[in-house]
């Protein structure tokens, strides 16, 4: 295990799960796909998930070959490759939206990879604060995480309900920003129910970090937003917002409100 | 974790997955490190291959082609293993595996549904629950696979995402095991995907060429040459290769599939033409455009259509140990007509770039060289798609 505790800069993701602890309110982190359904589509969807209150953004780098994905997200991903979105695209996009919340790339490996050995530091430049990659373990590849950890972005890993507890505070000892748990077995796509070991999933990973503990995959509707916000530091929510972009920036907009208003009921 | 670097072959393998599949592999690696030196378990899984399989599969000499390229030209056939092709060695062994691990749901992916159908031959054979992802345009391609998979009570899940070959349905797959992952027994079907898979499978399938070096020697006296076989995601070549890795004089020669040639852009030559990157659990040579998305393969053949390939052929590469070269849709279709009228013996599409390179490279041939040929399957599933193209003589 090469890659060492991140240390850096990233701060503004610290600093804003900081503010909302004093407040005892729970993050929202909300997940789009970039260039979906185009460029243009994009920027009034990451507007609109600023004024609805997202505390963090996602912003998901298309790839061909979404594994981790499940079909909402998957042809958002498609359709954005369609249009031409790039890596360097979804650069551009973030330094023409200018978020006022902190944003965390969401990726698969291969992409930040092809970008070159400075796809982080220019990340960084164009406004990015966090990287989160869904096809690299903790241990996977030395070189490659000590890269992604000593960057200026926050290097946010990946616990699932699988992971031993061991390997819980491995992954949580190697990342920073916060810990994203995957809620269940399975890929992205909204669900009607969390799963039922949840609670403890959360209770075992709380007992190795004191990172903040993100809870995603499957939550789509403010009841399970509430739900989990009693459970978690912050929820994700993806393919519904997906699917709410593909109708417009005002379903976005009022999806984000309606999770928010359940979040800090 | 510590075992990072046993994930590799070189710089290449590794295990890029999402983070639920990391404690299933690991169950994975050490059931199957565990199996492989139980006796009771190879005894069992010689037992099956040959009474199920039937092997050993003969090794042929092949007099009118030897004649044809101007050197002595053997076949290692693989054509006539149960279901028709060597897909079966790694299905029956892995399939061997889940049952030891106690798992009763079988998931797997196929391109030319060679694997599908022999994924669920095993299950059938072992009574266990069988679900084959398949890409739209394969199914169409290959029906009649389609139609024994079924037959033999494997459910069929149709891939329409991306290129709707054996990319999407690999992905699939890998979505059905992140779900159902507790329950699940992945059988991948070549030596691609996240560790330990590819070097499980080139175990599985190295009887290939165990077989054939005892055979050469008992058949012509002597060690190959050279041998050949044709890459997909390169298991049957794996498997022909990896006794004849530690001889340095046997000429080592994969052959992929350059489509409409390899300056179209549309062929699956992802060892000439690709760049290491990651899809599918490892890094390997890959065909992708320059931001690292994945450039849609494309073959003749189903089996070949795929822009991976397993990261021990990267490595081979990389350290000049194997040579990989390419024939066209058009070369092969040719080869498979040559082996047909020569030797009366009709090779799939993919066996047949292996069998045409070695027509086409007539000039290099001395008169003193064996070369042995990997006949990975037999060309039953591939009659229908190519006399539909017009393809076939009246
Ligand atoms: C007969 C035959 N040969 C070769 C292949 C290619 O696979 P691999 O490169 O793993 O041997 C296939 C795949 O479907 C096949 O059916």
């Amino acid at each position: 295990m090469a890659s060492p505790p991140a240390t850096t800069s990233s701060n503004s993701i610290t600093r804003r799960f900081d503010a909302l602890k004093k407040e005892s309110r729970r993050a929202l982190v909300c997940y789009v796909t970039a260039g979906h359904p185009d460029i243009g589509g994009s920027l009034e969807t990451l507007r609109a998930l600023e004024d609805g209150g997202a505390d963090i953004i996602e912003l998901g780098v298309p790839f061909s070959d979404p594994i981790a994905d499940g079909p909402v997200i998957q042809a958002s991903s498609q359709q954005a490759l369609e249009k031409g979105m790039t890596y360097d695209g979804v650069l551009a996009l973030l330094e023409r939206a200018k978020p006022r919340v902190p944003v965390v790339l969401f990726s698969y490996l291969n992409p930040i990879l092809a970008a070159g050995p400075d796809a982080l530091t220019r990340a960084a430049d164009a406004g990015a604060s966090g990287i989160l990659v869904t096809d690299i373990p903790v241990g996977a590849d030395p070189a490659r995480e000590e890269w992604l950890g000593a960057s200026p972005l926050a290097f946010i890993r990946l616990v699932a309900p699988t992971t031993p507890r061991a390997r819980m505070a491995e992954i949580a000892r190697h990342g920073s920003g916060f810990v994203y748990l995957i809620s269940r077995l399975g890929v992205t796509g909204v669900q009607q129910t969390t799963a039922a070991s949840l609670p403890e999933t959360i209770q075992r990973l709380r007992s190795t970090t004191t990172l903040p503990i993100c809870v995603g995959f499957g939550i789509a509707t403010p009841e399970q937003a509430r739900s989990v916000g009693k459970l978690a530091d912050g929820v994700v929510v993806g393919s519904a917002l997906v699917s709410a972009a593909e109708h417009g920036p005002e379903d976005v907009l009022k999806l984000t409100r309606s999770l928010r208003e359940a979040l800090d009921d | 974790m510590a075992s990072e670097t046993l994930h590799r072959f070189g710089a290449f393998g590794g295990q890029y997955v999402p983070e639920t599949l990391i404690p299933a592999l690991d169950e994975l690696d050490a059931a199957f490190d565990q199996a492989i030196r139980d006796p009771e378990f190879q005894r069992e899984l010689d037992r099956l291959l040959k009474e199920y399989v039937g092997r050993p599969s003969p090794l042929s000499t092949a007099p009118r082609l030897s004649q044809a390229v101007g050197c002595d030209v053997y076949l290692k056939r693989e054509d006539l293993n149960h279901t028709g092709a060597h897909k079966i060695n790694n299905a029956l062994g892995q399939g061997l595996l889940a049952k030891r691990m106690g798992k009763k749901r079988i998931i797997a992916e196929t391109g030319a549904g060679q694997h599908g159908v022999a994924s669920a031959t095993v299950c059938a054979r072992f009574g266990l629950d069988c679900t084959v992802y398949m890409g739209e345009e394969d199914m169409r391609r290959q029906e009649l696979n389609v139609y024994r998979m079924r037959l033999m009570g494997a459910k069929v899940v149709p891939v329409l995402s991306g290129t709707r070959t054996l990319k999407d349905a690999t992905s699939e797959a890998i979505r059905d095991w992140v779900t159902n992952v507790n329950d699940s027994y992945y059988i991948i079907g070549s030596v691609v995907g996240p560790a330990p898979y590819p070097r499980m499978v080139r175990d599985f399938q190295s009887v290939i060429g165990r077989e054939a070096k005892a055979q050469m020697l008992e058949t012509a006296g002597r060690a190959p040459s050279s041998v050949v076989a044709c890459v997909g995601g390169g298991s049957n070549a794996m498997g022909i290769f990896h006794a004849f890795v530690p001889d340095l004089a046997v000429e080592l020669v994969g052959v992929e599939a350059a489509g409409r040639g390899l300056d179209s852009g549309e062929h699956s030559a992802s060892l000439q033409r690709g760049v290491p990157g990651v899809l599918h659990g490892s890094l390997s040579y890959l065909l992708q455009d320059e931001s690292g998305q994945v450039h849609p393969a494309h073959s003749i053949s189903a089996g070949l259509d795929y822009p991976g390939v397993g990261p021990e052929h990267s490595y081979l590469k990389e350290t000049g140990r194997a040579l990989y070269v390419s024939v066209t849709d058009d070369e092969a279709v040719e080869g498979l007509g040559i082996l047909s009228r020569l030797e009366g013996i009709i090779p799939a599409l993919e066996t047949s770039h292996a069998v045409a390179w070695v027509v086409k490279e007539k000039e290099r041939w001395n008169k003193g060289d064996a070369v042995l040929i990997c006949i990975s399957g037999r060309g039953d599933k591939d009659l229908a798609q190519i006399s539909e193209m017009g393809l076939l003589p009246a």
